[in-house]
């Protein structure tokens, strides 16, 4: 079975490896990295559980293999928070109660930290329209929408943020 | 999921893909976005020997307007389609199909180029690039040759190109004045394949008579289908309520779509009418504002 070296930068810290070239990036990311934060839901590259941002934009690392990210950088949720200090979009999960059953909130708050690094101040179109890629069996959006816009407010309001990967 | 085990080989030029590709003929697959590819791997639907990643070949994902045609390379993302001023301005219709591919992760990934080599009659590209009477430039081990859309899409899943060739750009007609195009497409839910979908483009006259119309249909035939017969009566008339209402039935005529959990096959057909209507007017209107 052939196998590849890949270096990748995943949360600031560089690992090495090597991997079958069908090894998964949340594959990788989960069982290779021990980085469980990152969820598998639908397996099909429908739901978005598994978004991570690679090289800043959020993808689903469902559906691109670790080989292909070699030399990239990867941010996933355990990479926001910051020495105890939880990232604006985290902390507007949990103020504005954006989650229930939490299984879509790592994805959902990568896309939203994207979302924010390209638009600071999205109207709630915007923002609908940049988390349709990631489902929610629970809230109906309703909360996920004001933890964004909470989010939104707090950076826009001067917070420090400052993550790898972006 | 996990897909069966292959080599994976990434480029770094055109010619070094096209030299694998010769080497390894129907034992490799093209690795673009991978966004269709690797969910039919993880299926075991497609079980490639090789995968060649050509991602890193570099000055492929360029968007640019010369000798009178738009110029798309086979890496231009389709987020990055989405967000070209040049697009939004000149080409609205490509704008409203790469706004509805899949859902914005997707995009984040999904190349223009990977759409259409994939030959998958629901795709969202084909019916435009139909409607637009694109060309798309293959490269292979004897060069480059230029292949008319109407001569791209062979059955489903199967395109013109050849196991050693290598789609490396999309090019499409410049619009005249007078020209307007649109995307419709109804779906279920946001990253669905469309229950029906059409593509439109249309350019009038100075005595506002159509001299160009393009109908293009999505996932409602074996492969991505061209209205000829709705173009025919469109052609040399003016437009009208009346006329689009006679164009949009006769495209729903040559559509051949089937039963699935989509609807049946009556349904899709009504859907395809009303979504070529609405795009014959949204056309319409965008091809008067460019006057």
């Amino acid at each position: 079975m052939e196998t590849l070296p890949i270096q990748v930068t995943v949360n600031s810290r560089t690992y090495t490896a090597e991997v079958e070239p069908r090894l998964l990036l949340v594959h990788f990311l989960r069982d290779v990295l021990n980085l469980t934060g990152t969820h598998i839901g639908c397996d099909t590259t429908s739901c978005g559980a598994c978004t991570v941002l690679w090289n800043g934009r959020p993808v689903k690392s469902c559906t691109v293999f670790a080989v292909q990210v070699d030399g990239g950088e990867i941010l996933t949720v355990e990479g926001l928070e910051r020495d105890g200090q939880l990232h604006p979009v985290q902390e507007g999960f949990w103020e504005e109660h954006g989650l229930q059953c939490g299984f879509c909130t790592p994805g959902m708050m990568m896309t939203a930290v994207a979302l924010l690094n390209e638009n600071p101040d999205p109207t709630e179109e915007e923002i609908r329209k940049a988390i349709s890629g990631n489902l929610c069996r629970c809230t109906g959006y309703v909360n996920i929408v004001k933890a964004i816009q909470y989010a939104a407010r707090k950076l826009r309001e001067g917070a420090t943020v400052h993550v790898g990967g972006a | 999921m996990i897909p069966g085990p292959f080599r994976y080989r990434r480029v770094r030029s055109v010619d070094e893909a096209v030299a694998l590709l010769s080497q390894l003929g129907t034992d490799a697959k093209v690795l673009s976005g991978g966004q269709s590819l690797i969910p039919m791997m993880k299926f075991r639907l497609a079980e490639p020997s090789y995968l060649i990643d050509i991602n890193p070949i570099p000055g492929l994902d360029f968007i640019e307007e010369r000798d009178g045609m738009l110029r798309l390379g086979a890496l231009v993302r389709e987020s990055t389609l989405e967000r070209s001023s040049l697009v939004r301005q000149r080409y609205p219709i490509l704008h409203d199909t790469a706004e509805v591919i899949a859902d914005p992760l997707v995009r984040n990934l999904a190349t223009v180029g990977g759409n259409l080599a994939h030959g998958d009659p629901a795709n969202d590209h084909p019916a435009t690039m139909l409607a637009l009477r694109a060309q798309v430039v293959a490269r292979g081990p004897n060069g480059e040759r230029v292949i008319p859309i109407d001569d791209f899409f062979v059955d489903t899943f199967v395109t013109a190109l050849q196991p050693d060739e290598l789609l490396t750009e999309i090019r499409i007609p410049a619009p005249p004045p007078r020209s307007g195009g649109a995307y419709l497409k109804f779906e279920r839910k946001v990253g669905d394949y469309a229950i029906a979908a059409a593509a439109v483009f249309l350019a009038l006259d100075e005595a506002r008579r159509i001299t160009q119309a393009g109908i293009g249909l999505t996932n409602l035939a074996y492969k991505p289908l061209r209205a000829v017969d709705a173009e025919r009566a469109l052609l040399g008339q003016q437009p009208s309520e009346e006329l689009f209402r006679h164009a949009a039935e006769l495209a729903a005529q040559a559509t051949d779509p089937v039963s699935d959990l989509r609807g049946p096959a009556d349904y899709k057909r009504a859907v395809a009418r009303t979504m070529t209507l609405r795009a014959l007017r949204r056309a319409l209107e965008r091809a008067q504002a460019n006057a």
